[in-house]
């Protein structure tokens, strides 16, 4: 099968959904590649090096799109290109499936499959294709490069002969991929950097690129990100007061303002206001990642750069990752070509459109004549959920209940076994003559005072336990001791012997275990 | 002296050496226990010395320094890590002078009873008390130096082959002549019919025949029982020579004897139910000898074992924040406590958490690991029981196991037809990576696969544990 890329036709637009690299891996899942002429012109990538690559560069784009059985391109397709789909064709782009109904009823009725590369499911099998991640990842960098360019200082702090040089405080607002790339960045070109973000789990992602996380005086139940698969929710009126408390409070000592917050299909919300544009410094610069969706920042013109009567420049460019169109087309292609891949299991050039797959259901939006969207959601959680505590708090009444049955069943074994060795001495005693009970009596309390204080031995002191009790139990030399005196010679030979043994025994257990009690030391 | 003065010393004794093993709860107040039980031995053995019976006091106090310098000779060039042999061996000794007081008893039994009524009368001691013994009480006693030499005779040679396992001098494999526990049954049948024997003629051949019998036993007994299982062994031997010290002091009328064996005797049953309690086996398939056969064939171990260098370990450290140990016998047979020690050391001084795990039964002894560390300076509020350290696991940055096999296996937990299935243990294989520190691919103790090796996140650092510590050291700054 033939995989195809057309020349992006929306205004502006530089990045394309092939590169020579990419088109050598397509063509070992035995794919041909073909391009339209000047496709890559703008990302850097000229015809020669398509055909280098082995790919066939084609005319027009209606020679494109007629060739080829796979489209694979960038922009959401507009109407023109819609039409050249049929029955046969599959279109892999970004599509927006949640605002282009037309779109989708178009691809449907013309029969094609359409793969909407920002529907890939959030799940680690499916990062190496989620092309929004890539495309952020260069968005959130480009925003601080962006903010630079406009920011008129230093990002770093440093001390010169010629004066001193604060260094510029950034805030990130939204921590997504973008905003931690832009955070990464930031960081290390020397700013300090803050950032904030609803879901209070990303603090510690934030704290290791570098970041300070901004935290709210607020308590609220944390909503858990792993419920929304990893992206953040409408939050309550009480929660969004605060956070613009927060703010307004930074806002006087903030240069540069890069806001990513997003919430998946709804408009971006509003988090830096006018007020807050008001107050900062002549000279700073805001970053609005968000603008395509309305943007986050009051003031925010969508693909313009304005300068508000303070002296702040607000930034709403939508085009970033065009704007880094080579970076951005080879992240890309490669997002399609794992794509491909999980759409080539054979790899033998045939498109297999498994829809029991997670990755592959989620992201197909028509297919076979039908429209697939919205997917159901993915058999695998995004993230794992947060470990909600299990114990349950047991009422007072309950433990009460518990305490008591513990303690009725330990009367009832302690009384049974009392019985019991009652009823066996008895027994003895019936039978055994008096000068053996006096001594069997001795016995068993022995016995009974050794089980209550062993079980107090701490665990690590074991080792000494067993050398003590093998020191004492050299006691046997008082038998020995009590029969050398007789007259016998074979006697006094034996209990000789075992004097002789017991005190090997009692000066060296005594010592060894002098020995290891003297290394237990606390730190 | 007279008897009166022994009994108030055999009381304040007997307080003495109760006081001295309940002292060991706890590790400050263990180091004046010690000094309990010295100054109660001392005081039991001049009061018998002093007491009424006892002649050649000269030639016992001889004996005794002898034995005192032998003991004091051994114990002080002894290598903490050859402690479990030692104790052993000392049980051995404790087992064969129960045997030899116990024939002493016959001996002086058959002596007293061939005297006439004048005879007996101007005898004194232990004779006097032997002739004063009725018909019942004669059979009483026939019964009580019987079972102490029983059990002086299993546990002596019990304790010889422990040793000699213990020691590496004897195969630690489990091993049976042709018969297998049925020899030992027969043995012990032929002791039982041995006691009728002795009871009903007081000869010395049934006494004879049952101490073949009962060295037979301990023999055999011990040989069937893998290294694995030896703390088991050795608390239980310990248990024995206490219960053979107690029959003795029956047999003697000795109420001294019977407090400190039945103490004894206690602690070791006690020791040795918390041993088998720790491996999840029962005390009777302990001593059964080697594992009962698996029920069915052990689940298949997937993956294979990746290998890592010092340089890989030493990176993996610098950057946990988190460190568990988990020492086992392969460390003290490489003798690597002290460069765990310094390892520890350095890496405290990073800031980081380092604790150690310990098994229950880590090591061939009860606590042995816990001596090990303690002799190489590890503060041993650092060092953890297992039930303490196993729910941090997950919270772990780098766990490193460092001879340990068994006590560490996931297959206890995992595979149900696993010889070890149900046996508690350190689950170690929840850090988030795992450092095994091994001599080579083999099996342990019990020759059972670990999973554990296998895992994705458990990385195979060969070589012995103190070269490889070495090395790894030098890469710890």
């Amino acid at each position: 099968m033939k995989i195809g890329t057309p020349k992006e036709v929306f205004n502006g637009e530089a990045r394309v959904a092939m590169t020579p690299d990419s088109a050598l891996q397509l063509q070992k899942l035995g794919y041909d590649c073909i391009i339209e002429s000047g496709a890559g012109t703008l990302a850097g990538f000229s015809d020669a090096s398509y055909q280098t690559a082995g790919v066939s560069v084609v005319e027009t784009a209606a020679d494109l799109w007629g060739a080829a059985d796979i489209i694979a391109k960038v922009r959401q397709p507009d109407d023109a290109e819609l039409q050249y789909l049929t029955a046969d064709k599959t279109l892999i782009s970004f599509f927006n499936p949640g605002g282009n109904a037309e779109g989708m009823e178009q691809a449907k009725s013309a029969g094609a499959t359409v793969v909407a590369m920002e529907m890939v499911p959030r799940i680690s099998r499916a990062q190496k294709m989620d092309a929004l991640s890539s495309m952020a990842n260069i968005a959130g960098y480009r925003a601080v490069i962006e903010a630079g360019n406009n920011f008129g200082r230093f990002f770093t702090g440093q001390i010169t002969a010629a004066g001193k040089v604060p260094p510029a405080k950034v805030l990130v607002v939204g921590a997504g991929v973008a905003g931690l790339a832009a955070i990464g960045t930031s960081t290390s070109l020397g700013a300090v950097t803050y950032a904030f973000d609803v879901r209070p789990e990303v603090a510690e992602q934030v704290e290791s690129m570098g970041a300070e996380f901004v935290y709210l005086d607020f308590e609220d139940e944390a909503t858990d990100g792993a419920a929304t698969g990893g992206y953040a929710s409408v939050q309550s009126e009480e929660f969004r007061n605060a956070q613009l408390a927060k703010f307004r409070e930074i806002a006087p000592d903030i240069d540069i303002v890069i806001t990513t917050a997003l919430i998946p299909n709804r408009p971006a919300p509003k988090l830096w206001l006018a007020d807050m544009v008001a107050a900062m410094k002549p000279g700073s610069v805001i970053v609005d990642l968000a603008a395509e969706r309305g943007g986050n920042a009051e003031g925010t013109v969508p693909d313009e750069k304005i300068v508000t009567d303070n002296g702040v420049t607000i930034i709403g460019y939508t085009d970033f990752p065009s704007r880094m169109a080579s970076q951005a087309s080879s992240l890309y292609a490669t997002n399609i070509r794992h794509m491909m891949t999980d759409l080539t299991p054979e790899k033998d050039g045939q498109v297999v459109h498994d829809m029991e797959d997670d990755v592959i259901r989620g992201a197909t939006v028509t297919h076979a004549g039908e429209i697939t969207f919205p997917p159901p959601p993915p058999k695998i959680k995004a993230i794992a959920a947060q470990k909600k505590p299990e114990v349950k708090e047991l009422t007072p009444e309950e433990l009460r209940a518990q305490e008591t049955a513990a303690f009725k069943a330990q009367t009832k074994t302690q009384v049974t076994l009392l019985t019991i060795g009652g009823l066996l001495l008895l027994g003895v005693g019936l039978v055994a003559p008096a000068s053996f009970m006096q001594h069997f009596i001795v016995f068993v309390l022995s016995v009974f005072i050794g089980f209550q204080v062993i079980w107090n031995v701490s665990h690590s002191l074991h080792t000494p336990l067993m050398a003590v009790t093998n020191a004492i139990s050299s006691i046997i030399i008082l038998g020995a001791v009590m029969q050398v005196g007789s007259g016998s010679a074979l006697v006094i030979l034996l209990a000789g012997l075992a004097i002789f043994m017991a005190g090997i025994n009692i000066f060296g257990g005594f010592l060894v275990t002098r020995r290891m009690l003297a290394m237990f030391q606390k730190s | 002296m007279d008897f009166g003065f022994t009994t108030a010393a055999y009381v304040v004794a007997a307080v003495l050496m109760i006081l001295s093993l309940g002292g060991l709860s706890g590790q400050e107040s263990a180091k004046r226990a010690v000094w309990y039980g010295i100054v109660g031995m001392a005081l039991a053995v001049v009061a018998t010395l002093v007491g009424p019976g006892a002649g050649l006091w000269i030639v016992s106090l001889i004996l005794i320094g002898c034995g005192g310098i032998i003991g004091y000779l051994l114990a002080s060039k002894v290598e903490m890590t050859q402690m479990p042999e030692l104790v052993a061996g000392m049980h051995a000794l404790v087992g064969l002078a129960a045997v030899f007081v116990g024939l002493n008893a016959h001996i002086e039994l058959g002596h007293v009873q061939a005297m006439d009524a004048e005879a007996k009368h101007a005898l004194d001691g232990f004779a006097a008390l032997l002739a004063k013994k009725s018909g019942v009480e004669i059979g009483i006693l026939r019964v009580e130096l019987f079972l102490g030499v029983f059990i002086g005779a299993v546990t002596f040679t019990g304790s010889w082959v422990a040793y000699g396992k213990l020691a590496g001098k004897l195969s630690s494999k489990a091993f049976k002549l042709p018969g297998g526990h049925g020899l030992n049954i027969a043995a012990a049948a032929i002791s039982v019919i041995a006691l009728f024997w002795y009871c009903n003629t007081g000869g010395f051949l049934p006494l004879a025949v049952m101490t073949l019998a009962a060295l037979f036993i301990g023999f055999h007994l011990i040989m069937g029982i893998g290294g694995a299982d030896m703390p088991v062994v050795v608390s239980m031997l310990n248990s024995y020579s206490g219960w053979a010290a107690a029959a003795i002091g029956f047999s003697l009328g000795n109420d001294l004897l019977i407090v400190v064996g039945a103490l004894v005797g206690s602690s070791g049953a006690i020791l040795s139910y918390i041993m088998c309690k720790a491996m999840n086996r029962s005390f009777i398939s302990v001593i059964l000898g080697g594992f009962g056969g698996s029920t069915g064939p052990a689940m298949e171990v997937e993956g294979e074992q990746i290998a890592i260098d010092s340089d890989g370990v030493a990176t993996a450290l610098n950057e946990a924040d988190s460190v568990v140990i988990i020492p086992g016998y392969g460390m003290a047979v490489a003798q690597a406590q002290q460069n765990v020690a310094e390892l520890t050391r350095r890496l405290r001084a990073k800031g980081k958490e380092v604790r150690f795990a310990i098994h229950p039964v880590a090591g061939r002894l009860p606590g042995h690991m816990n001596v090990l560390l303690a002799e190489a300076k590890v503060p041993y509020d650092i060092v953890m029981e297992m039930d303490e350290i196993n729910d941090d696991f997950p919270e772990t940055d780098v766990a490193i196991v460092i001879g340990s096999n068994d006590i560490v296996n996931p297959a206890a937990q995992e595979d149900p037809n696993s010889p070890i299935a149900g046996m508690p243990v350190l689950e170690c294989w929840k850090a988030k990576q795992v450092f095994v520190s091994k001599r080579g691919q083999g099996t342990g103790y019990s020759g059972i696969e670990n999973p554990l090796f296998y895992k994705e996140n458990t990385r195979m650092f060969y070589g012995d544990a103190k070269a490889s510590l070495d090395t790894l050291l030098k890469l710890i700054d």
